[in-house]
């Protein structure tokens, strides 16, 4: 199986409205050259699920700037002022969510699981409009999973059948994203050939990814 | 104390608090100072939600591995003996009451333990990050904040601005002391021998029980 696409390929069939997920803690293992890709091809009201929305230049913070966002879940937004000033202005909708809360919703939908409970929230904002649940006298709040049209994450490596190898803090979100969406887009710095990424070493296995762009090999 | 002194030394009473062999996440900003003062016979691992434990000291611009950073973004290390994961490991680690202890900061603590630290409504809303999930899921919570904003009470008898956790809150560290969230209030167990105890609760809205054994509060 080769999964490697060109990168105008890899994106080609994303949509206007299409929900998309994006990798990168404060930009950190974001992937930067899909994310221009898809700026260049052009897109508009996407609901973005993103933990951050980087800096104004940066990861899924360029696509805030440029407008194309309509609807945004998000754990932080500080970074960003461009985010801030959308949401008070009431030009882009924005669900602010637990940073645990939404890496277990988005796992959640990539895992098939119908939600879960937590006491992240009880007290909060964040219980308003969420069905309260008592087990063994603890109050959780029951936070449903989330799920994409697409995926986008970078990884240090892949191999062509999309098994994944991060480095260093650039994992964050990129692997359960991998799995909460219908079709996964990975920029790798460096893809190699089957049987080069010791199976005992794979972040993420490729059962999750379905196309690999091979962002080493592209200048800029 | 200038701004910089005061952070310094609360800081450093705060590293105190610290056990060995305890897993240990700061938040940003005074309590990220926190590993700057860890005694010499106490060994600790510190957690960055973004997901890794053994975070180390800050790099340079020089000596930048691009690839690791904490939990404001900015570039750090690893030390031997730690470990990457994903995020909902992170948080796994952090809501399952796998972190010892977390130190944070806050812009309003009451008595009963509740924190605002997150938004100021229609000013101010950066957004959680991941302070709702450290409250509920670590085992020990210390804020540690100046005692004041500018003079206005920050430690109050009902927080007033939108919490980020309900009775999260274990201990209060500032300038002017020490003060512990107890069932029946807030506790005064230390106290900087620079103020006086009715100086410390002039600038403490909620009432504040003094304990018999109050002690000078050393950084």
């Amino acid at each position: 199986m080769d999964k490697v696409v060109d990168i105008k390929e890899a994106i080609k069939d994303i949509r206007d409205g299409d929900t998309l997920m994006i990798g990168g803690f404060m930009a950190n293992g974001a992937p930067e050259k899909l994310i221009d890709a898809l700026i260049e091809q052009g897109i508009k009201d996407i609901t973005l699920i993103s933990t951050d929305t980087g800096l104004v230049t940066t990861g899924s913070g360029k696509l805030i700037s440029r407008k194309l966002v309509k609807k945004l879940y998000a754990s932080h937004i500080g970074t960003n002022k461009e985010t801030g000033r959308q949401m008070n202005e009431g030009e882009t909708d924005v669900e602010l969510v637990p940073q645990g809360t939404l890496a277990e919703r988005i796992r959640a939908g990539g895992y098939g699981i119908g939600g879960f409970l937590t006491e992240t929230g009880v007290g909060t904002l964040v219980e308003e409009g969420k069905q309260k649940i008592t087990v063994d006298g603890v109050e959780y709040l029951l936070e449903t999973p989330l799920t994409a049209d697409y995926a986008l994450i970078h990884a240090a490596k892949a191999d062509r059948n999309g098994n994944l190898v991060y480095k260093g803090s650039t994992n964050n979100f990129s692997n359960v994203m991998a799995s909460a969406a219908k079709v996964t887009i990975v920029e790798a710095d460096e893809v190699v050939e089957n049987g080069e990424i010791d199976p005992n070493t794979v972040h993420t296995p490729g059962v999750f990814v379905n196309r690999i762009v091979n962002g080493g090999a592209i200048n800029g | 104390m200038d701004k910089h002194e005061l952070q310094e030394f609360i800081a450093k009473r705060v590293a105190k608090e610290l056990e060995d062999g305890s897993i240990v996440n700061l938040g940003i900003g005074l309590p990220t100072k926190v590993a700057n003062y860890i005694p010499d016979d106490v060994e600790v691992l510190f957690q960055s939600e973004n997901g890794f434990v053994g975070l180390g000291p800050s790099q340079t611009e020089e000596t930048a591995d691009p690839n690791i950073v904490n939990a404001g973004g900015q570039p750090v290390t690893i030390k031997p003996g730690g470990a990457f994961f994903d995020s909902a490991v992170s948080f796994g680690i952090i809501r399952g009451g796998h972190v010892d202890l977390t130190v944070l900061g806050a812009l309003q603590v009451d008595e009963k333990g509740n924190i605002a630290n997150y938004m100021i409504p229609g000013k101010l809303v950066p957004g959680m990050g991941g302070a709702m999930d450290l409250l509920n899921g670590a085992k020990k919570v210390i804020v540690a904040m100046q005692h004041t904003a500018k003079g206005s009470h920050k430690i109050l008898k009902e927080c007033n601005l939108p919490l980020t956790a309900k009775a999260a809150v274990d201990t209060i560290i500032t300038e002017m002391g020490v003060i512990k969230v107890t069932t029946e209030g807030l506790l005064l167990t230390e106290i900087n021998p620079e103020f006086t105890v009715e100086e410390v609760q002039e600038a403490t809205e909620a009432k504040l029980y003094v304990d018999k054994d109050l002690k000078k509060m050393k950084a």
